[in-house]
């Protein structure tokens, strides 16, 4: 025990583990609480959909060379949140089908791109890493991590101000359309709010495994608790610690760290179901 | 003054007109049911009644103080809501959202309204429980609940007894009935059940296929073509 308690404290006397542990903990909080909302609407999918698209979007800016692609990736992203949400219901093609085109879509572009234009000698690893987050998350710097504090502050900020409104909308959108709010206002927010977690969530886990960040907390608070507040802030807990625990088991035992956050979720969701069993809870 | 007018409303999707010449109004107090056939429209109908939908030409008006987000809807249920994780006051809590604008909580006086609704629909001992576990009647009363915080004036219910088991079906009729009748509350009502209509509404609103058939109190239904027919099909005098 001793050993690895000194071999964490040798770790954490690096600035680049504090900061990965405090991205990821900041990351785990902020999609765990639109996770619910999104399970809920039956868009369990658009994490991955857009993950793909924010995929695609990274290939573009390392092709074009800028030195920040947030500047770029983040507006796709949010553009093509507001695209899905909004098409959700009454278009040609439904929205289940819309999120596998344009995600397969995006990834198949985005890795096109990157191959034919490759400006870098390790293209393996520089498609590797933004698919599954397996280094970046141990290479960012202090503006990364300032950028993500600020955006987490504003995430937390938006769900708090805003709960009773996503409540509404999450719960019944007809019934609060009809006695007058503007539910074509508060999807829109969710959507971007939606984007930026996505974004600011590849540098952990990678676009390929974001969804996973998004709907496992939310599953698996639903199967022990009866209130909305209850289910938000289970999944909020349980995100955040499974996300610590991942960091340290991958720190510990040199693994992936996105796959081993995910994983250490995976466990946390079969604890959940068993206990939801036992207590006789909700199925 | 009424307090709902519409005048020559025709209804549709995206210009196919499924019903036109619809014309009526709604004073306070009235109980209003609408009947018909199924794809007669009653569903749009409701939609365009809440301004969900444009109507396809003609007016809608909203008088005698009702302003438009003040209709109480209740719904059909939809698939998301039968596995969701929300306790009762929550779900009766968000019906008063529209009068609370930007502020992001519930004031004292909001909460308080919440569980004067739950008590009087007999739902108050279950306000902590999930919304998922309760029967279908249970259901209907919480959302019953929630379309009371959001009106005091009209509710519009959209098939409230729709897989209710007679038992239900006969308190959900009472329930309404004692809305309408103590607290003054004007009910529009839309129903595949004329037996019920005809014995517990005071107008009736009959629409065939394209176009209405019938539209005034109940008594005149009775002694209408279209009523009668219905009277003697259901086997009972209505």
């Amino acid at each position: 025990m001793a050993e690895i308690v000194d071999k964490l404290a040798l770790y954490f006397s690096y600035p680049f583990v504090r900061y990965a542990v405090i991205v990821g903990v900041l990351i785990a909080l902020c999609s765990s609480l639109l996770g619910v909302t999104l399970v809920l609407k039956r868009f369990s999918f658009i994490g991955d959909g857009l993950s793909h698209v924010a995929f695609g979007a990274v290939a573009v800016a390392t092709v074009l060379n800028l030195s920040n692609n947030m500047l770029l990736v983040m507006p796709v992203t949010i553009v093509f949140a507001i695209l899905l949400l909004r098409t959700g219901q009454n278009t040609k093609i439904k929205g289940d089908a819309m999120i596998a085109m344009l995600s397969v879509g995006a990834l198949a572009v985005g890795y096109l791109i990157m191959n034919v234009f490759s400006v870098s000698s390790n293209l393996a690893g520089d498609v590797c890493s933004t698919l599954f987050g397996s280094t970046s998350i141990l290479t960012l710097n202090i503006t990364d991590v300032r950028l993500c504090i600020i955006m987490s502050i504003v995430v937390i900020a938006v769900f708090v101000l805003f709960y009773n409104k996503i409540f509404a909308v999450t719960f019944d959108e007809t019934f609060a359309r009809a006695t007058g709010t503007r539910t074509d206002l508060y999807n829109l927010l969710i959507a971007v709010v939606i984007a930026v977690i996505i974004v600011l969530a590849m540098n952990l886990v990678g676009s390929l495994l974001i969804s996973a960040l998004v709907i496992f907390p939310a599953l698996s608070a639903m199967r022990l608790f009866k209130s909305f507040r209850a289910v938000i802030l289970c999944a909020a807990i349980l995100s955040v610690v499974c996300a610590t625990l991942g960091l340290l088991i991958s720190i510990l035992a040199g693994t992936p760290v996105g796959a081993t956050i995910v994983a250490v979720d995976i466990v946390a969701f079969g604890i959940f179901m068993l206990l939801g069993y036992v207590t006789g809870g909700t199925r | 003054m009424a307090q709902l007018i519409c005048r020559n409303l025709a209804l549709g999707y995206e210009g196919k007109t499924i019903v036109s010449d619809l014309s009526f109004s709604i004073q306070a107090g009235n109980y209003l049911c609408i009947v018909g056939e199924n794809g007669s429209g009653k569903s749009t109908l409701v939609k365009t009644l809440l301004r969900l939908m444009p109507a396809v030409s003609g007016e809608i008006e909203t008088g005698d103080g009702l302003r438009q987000s003040e209709i109480g809807y209740l719904p059909q249920q939809t698939e998301v809501q039968k596995d969701f994780p929300a306790s009762v006051r929550e779900i009766v809590r968000s019906g008063c959202l529209n009068r609370s604008g930007l502020r992001p909580f519930y004031r004292k006086a909001e909460k308080r309204m919440a569980d004067e609704n739950m008590e009087k629909l007999g739902i108050a001992p279950l306000a902590g429980s999930c919304y998922r576990e309760l029967s279908g009647g249970q259901q209907q009363r919480v959302l019953l609940a929630r379309a009371l915080c959001a009106t005091r004036k009209l509710l519009l219910l959209d098939e409230p007894i729709a897989g209710l088991d007679p038992k239900a079906a006969a308190d959900m009729y009472r329930l309404i009935e004692t809305l309408n009748a103590e607290e003054g509350i004007t009910i529009i009502m839309i129903s595949h059940d004329i037996a019920a209509a005809v014995r517990y509404a005071s107008h009736i609103l009959h629409i065939g296929s394209h176009k209405p058939l019938f539209y005034g109190t109940k008594e005149a239904y009775k002694k209408s073509e279209i009523g009668a027919a219905f009277a003697r099909l259901t086997g009972g005098d209505a």
